[in-house]
């Protein structure tokens, strides 16, 4: 009988498993992405190898550059023959597709996660247009740590990292008496904006960085506050070298690797840098989240937007691929590849690195929470304020004329 | 006339058929994207086209714009400088070849070696050279110079020269091999005249030569000048448009507005404005070159 019920069950079972395998072809997804340097190509082989586990069958389509990934994606909706899934910023720039309805919402697979309880109230914002959920986060960036060399901090006689810009400020002094570049930046625009940004939320703070990039408040534009974040910006001209101009971040950050400088602000990507030269954090370099007790954490970072279409296999695709990318599990192991933190604190943080952990915590109170002046903002009026920025920084442009000129083209 | 103008389609009705592909390709792909692109330019279009029509609002803006205005001012000096040092290096460049130097062949070729490049790679190796961390300053002052300063790719008062300089560098050849060729199918029978007159040889090329290769220096001075106004990737590669806006340049200004800033409103108005400055400079260019010399010929 025991012999008998065994048959039975391995035949239905044999029969289930063929009956499957006919009917479900794996379901394919087409995904287009920028991740193409090794550790996000790691990042994302996670994602792939996860989704094919739950039997579908990815198809990789790396398109180098963010911008020309975007544009790829963007083209092939707009030409009807769209990608399953693409990779956009967390910000606005897929707000327009949403409007002229061509994405699908993943509205079923949010309700089902309860994303409204589980996400930061920034990141569910960005993703969120007319109630419905449009995008898929996969994780969570801070684009203005503050990464410092602990050797030459030491050289320059700094027993501990600033916790304040009072501090900070003595700190480069300090470093610029030893004779180390106190202050590592590559001019490039996106990169001196990231100073920029760093100086208007711990100068300026949380309240600040809303009421100027998010209501675009002249009274807030024009006030002794935003007045002082500009002038302590450009008073940070002196503490970099010479050789700055078009440095591309890597190569900065490598500067603190070689400890010929004390700090650099930078997203948590940098990270991946320090890691590959075999630096550990705490002992050879250390990340500073901000500096002020109440330093807003910038809620940066990357979702999945996914085309509209009405073919239920790829709904399907689309589905699972959400579901995938956004559990606990498969969040925790992309994110240590890629250096962000995940989108959910429902996650056991225990095997993310201190500065992540540290990120974790801050970011567990809502008040310190801020979005990203991308999502706050159209690319072309964000666009407009960085060449401001790269200009006050560049020439001996005024802080009156700077102030103008951020109410005009925050005016849009 | 009308039965003569039949008499010549009934003749060349094939090569009229033959050449309506082309034909098509021209109206539809070339002056139809153009329309397209005029037409979008008074939109408000965003990251899509969009089909409304908001008059000169957009145009109205690109010259609000600071960056656009910066990048317009450093057109006219870079294209005032190229036109000039390249024209008259690459002249000298021919006429020293052409006094039958030893090894000619080697000259030329290195003299036209760096238009065989692309802009991006003359870009990259001249922001390496001009770099002062690993350039020509550093080499100097591991020398022992230690006073040694050549910043140009990172002041932004002589960026605009290193722009100039790279782009010299890479275009001298091409009017060299232009002006050369040229110079090669000078009779030598005007030589022997003015030998015999005594002219002095630098009043001869003045006054005789270069006059006789005005169709040469029209074409290598209409090759230059389209290579200026699209400029982009030189530019990219050496400076990314830094320090600061020092160093954009139009087009740049209109690939970013397209493709990173999601504004093809501005970004088409920017190119309908280069456009029309295009055709403004080729007009008298064309007419000189081909309606007039058709009118004097009948």
């Amino acid at each position: 009988m025991g012999m008998m019920q065994m048959v039975a069950v391995s035949a239905i079972a044999l029969a289930a498993a063929t009956g499957l395998a006919k009917a479900e072809e794996p379901l394919n997804a087409e995904v287009i992405h920028w991740w193409t340097s090794g550790g996000e190509s790691a990042a994302i082989k996670v994602f792939a190898d996860a989704f094919n586990a739950a039997g579908g069958k990815w198809v990789d389509n790396a398109v180098a550059g963010g911008s020309a990934a975007r544009s790829a994606a963007i083209n092939r909706i707009i030409g009807g023959d769209p990608s399953t899934a693409a990779l956009f910023n967390t910000s606005r720039q897929y707000h327009e597709i949403i409007g002229e309805g061509l994405l699908n919402d993943i509205d079923a697979v949010a309700a089902k996660n309860s994303w409204d309880k589980v996400l930061p109230a920034p990141i569910a914002k960005a993703v969120k247009v007319d109630g419905k959920y449009y995008a898929a986060p996969v994780n969570i960036h801070m684009p203005l740590w503050i990464w410092y060399s602990t050797a030459a901090l030491n050289k320059a006689g700094i027993d501990k990292p600033p916790e304040t810009m009072e501090q900070f400020v003595a700190d480069l002094d300090k470093l610029k008496a030893a004779g180390i570049t106190p202050l590592a930046l590559g001019g490039q625009r996106w990169q001196e904006n990231s100073l920029f940004s760093a100086m208007l939320t711990n100068v300026g703070g949380a309240k600040l960085w809303k009421s100027v990039y998010g209501d675009k408040d002249e009274a807030a534009i024009r006030s002794p506050e935003f007045r002082k974040v500009v002038e302590t910006f450009v008073s940070l001209k002196p503490y970099v070298d010479q050789s700055s101009p078009g440095r591309n971040w890597n190569d900065t950050t490598a500067m603190l690797i070689k400890d010929q400088a004390g700090f650099q602000v930078m997203g948590d990507w940098a990270k991946g840098e320090f890691k590959q030269a075999k630096k550990e954090i705490g002992k050879d370099y250390g990340c500073i989240p901000g500096l002020r007790p109440d330093s807003p954490y910038v809620l940066g970072g990357d979702v999945f937007v996914f085309p509209k279409t009405d073919n239920a296999e790829q709904v399907k695709a689309q589905h699972l691929l959400v579901e995938i990318m956004t559990s606990p599990e498969v969040q925790v192991k992309f994110n240590n590849l890629k250096g962000s933190i995940p989108i959910r604190s429902d996650v056991d943080v225990s095997s993310l690195d201190a500065c992540a952990q540290l990120g974790m915590k801050i970011m567990a109170d809502p008040t310190r929470q801020v979005p990203d002046a991308s999502q706050m903002m159209e690319e072309s009026m964000y666009g407009s304020v960085q060449d401001i920025v790269t200009e006050l920084w560049n020439t001996p442009m005024t802080v009156d004329q700077a102030i103008d000129r951020f109410d005009k083209a925050l005016k849009g | 006339m009308g039965a003569e103008f039949t008499r010549h389609v009934k003749r060349n009705l094939v090569a009229y058929i033959a050449l309506l592909p082309m034909a098509a390709v021209v109206i539809f792909a070339y002056l139809g994207t153009l329309a397209w692109s005029v037409r979008l330019s008074f939109s408000s279009s965003k990251l899509l086209p969009r089909n409304d029509f908001v008059g000169i609002a957009q145009y109205l803006t690109l010259f609000d714009t600071p960056r656009w205005l910066t990048s317009l001012g450093n057109l006219v000096i870079i294209a005032f400088f190229f036109l000039l040092i390249c024209f008259v290096l690459g002249t000298l460049l021919a006429i020293f070849i052409d006094q039958n130097v030893r090894a000619e062949s080697l000259f030329r070729t290195v003299f036209l070696y760096p238009y065989a490049m692309s802009f991006v790679v003359a870009g990259l190796v001249w922001q390496w050279i001009l770099n002062p961390e690993f350039g020509i300053q550093q080499t100097m002052r591991s020398f022992g110079f230690s006073g040694f300063v050549l910043d140009w790719v990172v002041n932004p008062r002589m960026v605009l020269y290193a722009i100039i300089l790279a782009t010299v560098w890479h275009g001298s050849g091409l009017v060299m091999a232009l002006l050369l060729a040229g110079l090669r199918g000078i009779d030598g029978e005007i030589w022997k005249a003015t030998r015999i007159d005594g002219i002095p040889t630098w009043r001869v090329y003045l006054q005789v030569i270069l006059p006789m290769l005005r169709p040469m220096i029209i074409t290598s001075l209409v090759l230059l000048s389209i290579s200026i106004i699209k400029m982009y990737d030189v530019v990219v590669a050496m400076t990314n448009g830094g320090p600061g806006t020092a160093s954009e340049v139009p087009a740049k200004f209109i690939m970013d507005n397209l493709f990173e800033r999601a504004n093809i409103g501005l970004a088409t108005a920017a190119s309908t404005v280069m456009l029309i400055t295009v055709m403004f400079i080729m007009a008298p260019v064309l007419y000189f070159q081909y309606f007039r010399k058709s009118g004097s010929s009948s």
